[in-house]
């Protein structure tokens, strides 16, 4: 009997210096214990503003072991500029229940570009959840037009307390600290626009 | 004298004129008083070699609030079929459900075409229409029947059987009330099912946490809480479902609707306990009373006075109680303690006693995953224990090679959980873990009944008041293990879900065959086997109880010897219903066939 979830992982409003800011993520699947169908989207902007970023995968995932899924398909960027890509990667729960989603990225332009993301829950209280999480993107290349430099390019580490008011609705706050490295530091400053900062969170983890 | 009061005076009194002068006594049962919309709680009986039995959707009503059930002559539980051993009955059972419904009589010798498991021993009785149910009664004792065909069971598709004995009943007794536990939710049973499909963990709120840890509330070692982060296994994972999700019922009441049982003050009471829950096992006591276990699924026992007893999914248990001139409390326990059935046994219409709070939560340990050393009959503190003192351990009765050097330290970090060449079958997604040392825990009383201060029954208590008719050795011994994976909720035995249609277990007719089943998962787990009973291997010889369910405990093994004397195709399955739901059943092939030739 196939199932499926709806997991709005981040929904939240990101104060910090200059104009605040708003981030989704947000993924869905659908199937059975070893075959899914799994939608993922991102979606990164400052408020008045076009998004600055804004991207959407379509995955075929398969279950590899039992904690994780190999994840392959499509992704589509509307933002920054309208780019698709193939993606290939896993997802799933390392020991330790950190959960890890890594993904590397084919670009219609052939650059290769991946992500990994690491997130872990700690309960400080039957509600109270504690969750570090890190994220580094990595290019193969330069990609000057996205202010993207090779090698690791950014990093982002969170952290976010929220409250779990029933397991299916838990509000949250928490500090993010984001920081450009390299040649995309680089990009950034000459485009006048801030290599990284502080920023807090405010928002909403829900699921379906 | 035999003075049936049964399920609950109230039903039949509250049909009366004397309705409105017992509603001010039970208001909440009162209320919800609306003959033909709502379904009744407790219920008659039905009695004789012809009965007729209505599966209907009705709406039922709990604390006051109305939900969506399946009941069966308008009530849950259904009526008490009420057979005499040595007869033919002819049971019409109408289907007035939009839906395929069965009924399966939960360990009855009958013909396997009668014995109600659609696709496998049946088609499954339409929508409405009739299926006629007739077989010859071969056994005594206490039973019960419910649905097998989807998840109608969680919504009220069940009901007791008592087989009175052609003979004289060795249990003497002056008085008999069925207790049968369940468990309710107004969640849809599909959905609460994909819930767990989603996030297996969602019904826990008893999760180990920072503030256990700084409150010492937290027992496990750093080595072991170390294992379980490493294995992603929840030490507290001991019940799917929960009193998040769960209201747990004896007769259809919750605790507040207080099913109330009288006897008077001296008399020996027999209390015929069912487990009819869904997804609940439960831990049973009566503070002040001792209990006399006399029968376990329908079979005569040996009488064993004990003060608490773990039942899991359609076990049965009889019991004897001789309760003074006072009120007494009958708790039901769940066995993740996160909720409790509650009913009264008094004197007198009216009176309570003291409900005890819940108890501390259990907490996995090593044991549980199968990779304890000491002896498997005395409940053990690990932390305290030396992992050299292996002096108990019966090597023999391991069979799984990798056995520690007695005296040896060990280092559970390189003990390897998931050896697949332990097993002989396909270690894929489904399963998380292969118990590396898994051990005969028949001498265990159940998770988180070690060290409870009183008296509580294991399965190496129970011995058959009469000794088998059937006592040649195994010829073979077969290995099943019962598989899963806690993160994704699959459930398997030996790796393969149901529908993954996996070769059924064959035995040759009269076959005499050892099965081991070998529980590599976190979990208790009740196995059931439909047609026969096993004889439960706990070194009592030819007196070793039979039972149709048996709970084998995570980590463990229980070995059970069957003679496969009943040629058909039957069910074999956890009675947990998400979990067969999910796929931990198989199909048991007997043949020949009656009439075929070998």
């Amino acid at each position: 009997m196939p199932a499926s979830k709806l997991l709005i992982d981040q929904l939240e409003t990101r104060a910090r210096r200059g104009r605040d800011g708003y981030y989704l993520n947000a993924e869905a699947w659908y199937g059975g214990d070893i075959d899914k169908l799994w939608l993922k989207t991102e979606i990164e902007g400052e408020y008045g503003r076009k998004a600055e970023q804004a991207e959407f995968q379509a995955l075929w995932s398969h279950a590899i072991d039992p904690w994780f899924n190999l994840q392959a398909g499509a992704r589509f960027d509307a933002r920054p500029d309208t780019r698709g890509h193939l993606v290939l990667g896993v997802e799933g729960l390392a020991p330790y229940w950190i959960e890890v989603d890594a993904a590397a990225f084919l670009s219609d332009k052939g650059d290769v570009t991946a992500r990994v993301e690491v997130e872990h829950d700690m309960r400080l209280t039957q509600k109270l959840i504690l969750q570090p999480r890190v994220e580094l993107d990595f290019a193969a290349q330069d990609i000057p037009r996205q202010q993207i430099g090779s090698g690791l390019s950014s990093a982002e580490l969170g952290l976010r307390l929220r409250y779990q008011i029933v397991p299916q609705f838990a509000p949250y706050v928490g500090v993010n600290y984001e920081r450009a490295f390299g040649d995309t530091r680089r990009f950034r400053t000459q485009d006048g626009e801030s290599p990284g900062g502080w920023q807090f969170v405010a928002g909403l983890r829900t699921w379906f | 004298m035999n003075e049936l009061t049964l399920l609950n005076r109230r039903t039949f009194l509250a049909g009366s004129a004397a309705a409105a002068s017992v509603a001010g006594l039970f208001p909440a049962w009162a209320m919800s008083m609306s003959p033909g919309v709502t379904a009744a709680k407790g219920s008659g009986t039905l009695a004789g070699n012809d009965l007729a039995i209505t599966v209907a959707p009705h709406s039922f009503n709990v604390d006051g609030r109305v939900g969506l059930a399946v009941a069966m002559n308008g009530t849950i539980p259904g009526p008490l079929v009420r057979l005499k051993e040595g007869e033919n009955v002819r049971i019409a059972v109408h289907n007035q459900l939009g839906e395929d419904t069965s009924i399966h009589w939960h360990g009855l010798l009958v013909p396997f075409q009668m014995d109600g498991v659609p696709g496998v021993s049946f088609p499954g009785i339409k929508a409405h229409s009739t299926f006629v149910y007739e077989f010859p009664v071969r056994q005594s004792g206490t039973y019960w029947y419910h649905s097998h065909s989807g998840l109608q069971e969680q919504v009220g598709h069940y009901g007791p059987i008592i087989i009175d004995p052609a003979g004289p009943d060795p249990v003497a007794y002056d008085r008999e009330h069925v207790i049968l536990l369940s468990d309710w939710t107004f969640l849809h049973p599909h959905a609460l099912f994909t819930q767990l499909k989603k996030q297996p963990g969602v019904f826990n709120r008893q999760k180990l946490t920072l503030e256990d840890r700084m409150k010492g509330r937290n027992p496990l070692t750093a080595e072991e809480r170390a294992m379980f982060a490493r294995m992603r296994m929840d030490p507290t994972d001991v019940s799917d479902v929960t009193a998040a999700a769960y209201k747990y019922l004896i007769n259809g009441h919750t605790p507040g609707e207080n099913w109330t049982g009288l006897f008077h003050p001296g008399e020996r009471v027999r209390l015929r306990i069912i487990n009819a829950a869904a997804q609940t096992i439960f831990n049973l006591r009566i503070p002040g009373l001792p209990i006399t276990v006399v029968a376990t699924d329908g079979t005569d026992v040996r009488p064993v006075e004990v003060d608490e007893l773990q039942i899991g999914n359609a076990e049965t248990y009889d019991v004897i109680v001789q309760p003074s001139d006072r009120a007494y409390t009958f708790v039901a326990e769940t066995i993740d303690r996160s909720g409790m059935g509650v009913a009264t046994l008094a004197p007198r219409e009216g009176m309570r006693s003291t409900v005890p709070p819940l108890r501390e939560r259990p907490i996995l340990r090593m044991k549980d995953m199968g990779m304890d050393h000491g002896a498997s009959a005395q409940p053990m503190d690990h932390s305290a224990m030396g992992h050299g003192s292996t002096g108990a351990i019966d090597h023999s009765a391991m069979g799984h090679g990798s056995v520690p050097v007695p005296g040896a330290p060990m280092d559970h970090g390189d003990m390897k959980m998931r050896d697949k060449s332990k097993v002989r079958f396909p270690v894929g997604v489904g399963v998380d873990m292969i118990a590396p040392m898994p051990m005969d825990r028949t001498g265990d009383p159940g998770i988180g009944l070690d060290n409870v201060g009183h008296r509580v029954l294991t399965y190496r208590d129970l011995v058959a008041l009469k000794p088998f008719h059937d006592q040649r050795p195994p010829t073979r011994r077969i290995d099943i293990h019962l598989t899963g994976n806690m993160e994704r909720f699959m459930w398997s035995m030996d790796g393969e879900k149901l529908s993954e249609n996996p070769e059924p277990y064959r035995f040759a007719r009269n076959e005499r065959v050892r099965m081991r089943l070998i529980n590599d998962t976190m979990m208790t787990h009740p196995m059931h086997i439909h047609g026969h009973f096993w004889q439960l291997v706990n070194g009592h010889g030819a007196n070793q109880p039979l039972k149709h369910t048996v709970r084998v405990l995570p980590g463990g093994y229980v070995d059970l010897d069957m003679t496969a004397d009943a040629p058909g195709d039957w069910a074999f399955h956890c009675h947990l219903l998400y979990h067969m739901h999910a796929g931990m059943m198989r199909v048991v092939k007997i043949r020949p066939l009656e009439g075929e030739a070998a």
